[in-house]
């Protein structure tokens, strides 16, 4: 009987089959703890282990304070330093406040690859699905748990299988696409689940794509949503890794609880209404009721990549952001930051009103990068938009073509064809 | 009686409309502004703190009480505060119609008693006794005499976890 992508994984990690519903302890490649439950971790392995005690291995372990960098408060900077003695004395490495976004950090530097496995304080980690990884976000107890015996206990999950018949728009995104899957299941459509997305308009999803379409799967509450890697994906790991990664594939024969095809059509450009990411409509119909924006975000392990900034800029070329209006940029990382610098996009989107801010979660993480006060009105790129979650205000999730044009209009405004 | 049958009271979380509350995400539960916090004792004061109608919840709620809730319960964030904050109120556990997934393994990892329960939905008046059999997978309203499945059943790393008073504990080789 064949295998589904996680199976195979966690078959290969074990060292024999398994099938959906097994619990296995499950070895992990790599163990990373953000700032936030970062020093939970740390004060966790403390108590359990003793003072003395051994992390499994310092290679395999590392820190990424991408929540709260820099601190701002003297509660987070102190529960840093707490992560930083700690890492010190085990020779673990710490990826610090000027490093960017953890999940992206494991992509860049091909450390998260087809069937590897990772844990983090993150419940977006699930987001290497995007290079057919295994990662899962998991909390402070798990996380201490592997820190010390590298490994987590595994319940394997049914898969869904979804096949996706769509094509986009000339104005539209992965992020479009996103939001249509999303609206399609729902905030708990895929509670619990794997999910293997296929069909043309996923197999040509560049890298930042898949990442965008592979995040939002904790908005359906799946475990993880994998795009199998095709060659340009397994190429461009290849570079990072200096290795040459093999593919991950489902075999032809694997067992799925359920297969669902999802005929969307052409996707038009999507946004999520206040306050739940399915709430989900098409950004026609909500610019229609002439909606007043006052704050735009680019960013987020969403829609933090340079291609999401170009994509923005190619909205605002020629014009700027409209008068009482303010646009906030917060790239993944330090190579996203560096990539936006040396290649003049940062100059350009400067030029036409932008505030750019130091690479990081920005402003899905209590507000490092502005929060929304009562009546506000933000038009963001990331990933979710609870009520309260950041600030008063009301948070609507788009593309980042989308968040330019509606700053550069004033109110939620539908992107221009990409030139 | 089984260290896996647990008894307490109900404390619905519910609407206006009367029905239990879904999609309750981490940040109405334990909001993000107060991540910094890593003594349980500083959390219970937090719990539901960004939940409409709820804000005073950890004034209402009494040790020994249920959490009971709709769909969904603790989608978001992997923040283990959104469970320890309950523990440190003294609540014996959560029953909900479904729970996010790593919101349900921290629960198990913490020791907190959790239980997803499909039907749960009308079944269930605040004050009411209900009692969780975690061998069988059972919840039992004392009220109704209803008895209501939870599906997916009572995981045996859930029990293991528990008698062994929480992950930490686990001895693993």
């Amino acid at each position: 009987m064949g295998a589904t992508i996680i199976e195979k994984i966690v078959a290969a990690r074990v060292g024999r089959p398994v099938a959906a519903g097994e619990v296995v302890w499950l070895p992990q490649d790599i163990v990373t703890a953000r700032d936030f439950g970062g020093a939970s971790v740390v004060k966790n392995f403390q108590d359990a282990y003793g003072e003395d005690a051994e992390v499994f291995d310092p290679e395999r372990i590392r820190f990424t304070f991408d929540c709260n960098a820099p601190a701002n408060t003297v509660g987070y900077a102190t529960n840093q330093q707490l992560c930083r003695r700690f890492a010190r004395k085990h020779g673990i490495r710490v990826h610090d406040v000027d490093a960017g976004i953890g999940s992206h950090l494991l992509i860049e530097q091909g450390l998260a690859l087809p069937g590897r496995t990772a844990i983090g304080t993150d419940s977006h980690y699930n987001i290497l699905g995007a290079v057919g990884a295994l990662g899962q976000g998991m909390g402070d107890i798990d996380v201490a748990f592997a820190f010390r015996n590298g490994q987590v206990w595994f319940e394997v999950p049914p898969t869904v299988r979804v096949n996706v018949n769509a094509t986009l728009a000339p104005n539209a995104s992965a992020k479009d696409l996103t939001l249509a899957v999303v609206k399609h299941f729902g905030s708990d459509g895929l509670l619990g689940k794997a999910a293997e997305f296929y069909g043309d308009v996923i197999e040509q999803l560049d890298l930042p794509g898949r990442i965008t379409l592979a995040s939002m799967g904790t908005e359906m509450s799946a475990l993880v949503c994998f795009i199998p890697p095709n060659g340009a994906v397994l190429d461009w790991l290849g570079r990072r890794s200096g290795s040459a990664p093999e593919g991950i594939a489902a075999d032809a024969d694997a067992v799925y609880a359920e297969e669902v095809t999802l005929e969307l059509g052409e996707i038009e450009p999507m946004i999520a209404c206040p306050y739940s990411p399915d709430n989900v409509h098409a950004v026609r119909e909500v610019a229609a009721g002439n909606v007043r924006v006052d704050t735009g975000f680019i960013g987020s392990c969403t829609n933090g990549r340079a291609e999401d900034y170009a994509a923005a800029f190619a909205q605002l070329e020629g014009g700027h952001v409209a008068e009482g209006v303010t646009l906030k940029l917060v790239p993944a990382t330090r190579e996203v930051f560096a990539a936006m610098l040396y290649s003049g996009l940062l100059e350009k989107l400067f030029n036409v009103g932008a505030l750019v801010h130091n690479q990081g979660c920005g402003g899905c993480a209590a507000g490092q990068v502005g929060m929304t006060g009562a009546g506000e009105v933000q038009v963001s790129t990331s990933n979710r938009n609870f009520r309260g979650k950041q600030g008063a205000g009301q948070t609507y999730l788009a593309s980042p073509a989308t968040v330019a044009a509606s700053v550069r209009a004033g109110r939620i405004a539908v992107p221009e064809e990409a030139s | 009686m089984s260290e896996f049958v647990i008894t307490g009271k109900a404390f619905p979380l519910e609407g206006s409309d009367g029905a239990l509350v879904s999609g309750i995400d981490t940040d109405m539960i334990f909001h993000n502004r107060w991540l910094h916090i890593t003594r349980l004792e500083e959390m219970g004061q937090h719990a539901l703190g960004n939940l409409q109608g709820y804000e005073d919840f950890p004034e209402r709620v009494e040790p020994g009480m249920w959490v009971v809730a709709g769909r969904n319960f603790g989608a978001g964030s992997s923040r283990q505060q959104a469970v320890d904050c309950f523990k440190a109120l003294g609540c014996v556990g959560v029953i909900a119609v479904s729970v996010a997934p790593i919101y349900l393994r921290n629960a198990i990892n913490a020791g907190l008693p959790i239980a997803q329960v499909p039907a749960l939905e009308g079944e269930v008046q605040a004050g009411d006794e209900l009692t969780l059999d975690m061998e069988v997978s059972t919840l039992t309203i004392a009220r109704s005499g209803a008895v209501l499945p939870a599906e997916p059943p009572v995981s045996s790393v859930q029990r293991e976890i528990l008698a062994a008073g929480g992950l930490l504990r686990v001895a693993h080789e």
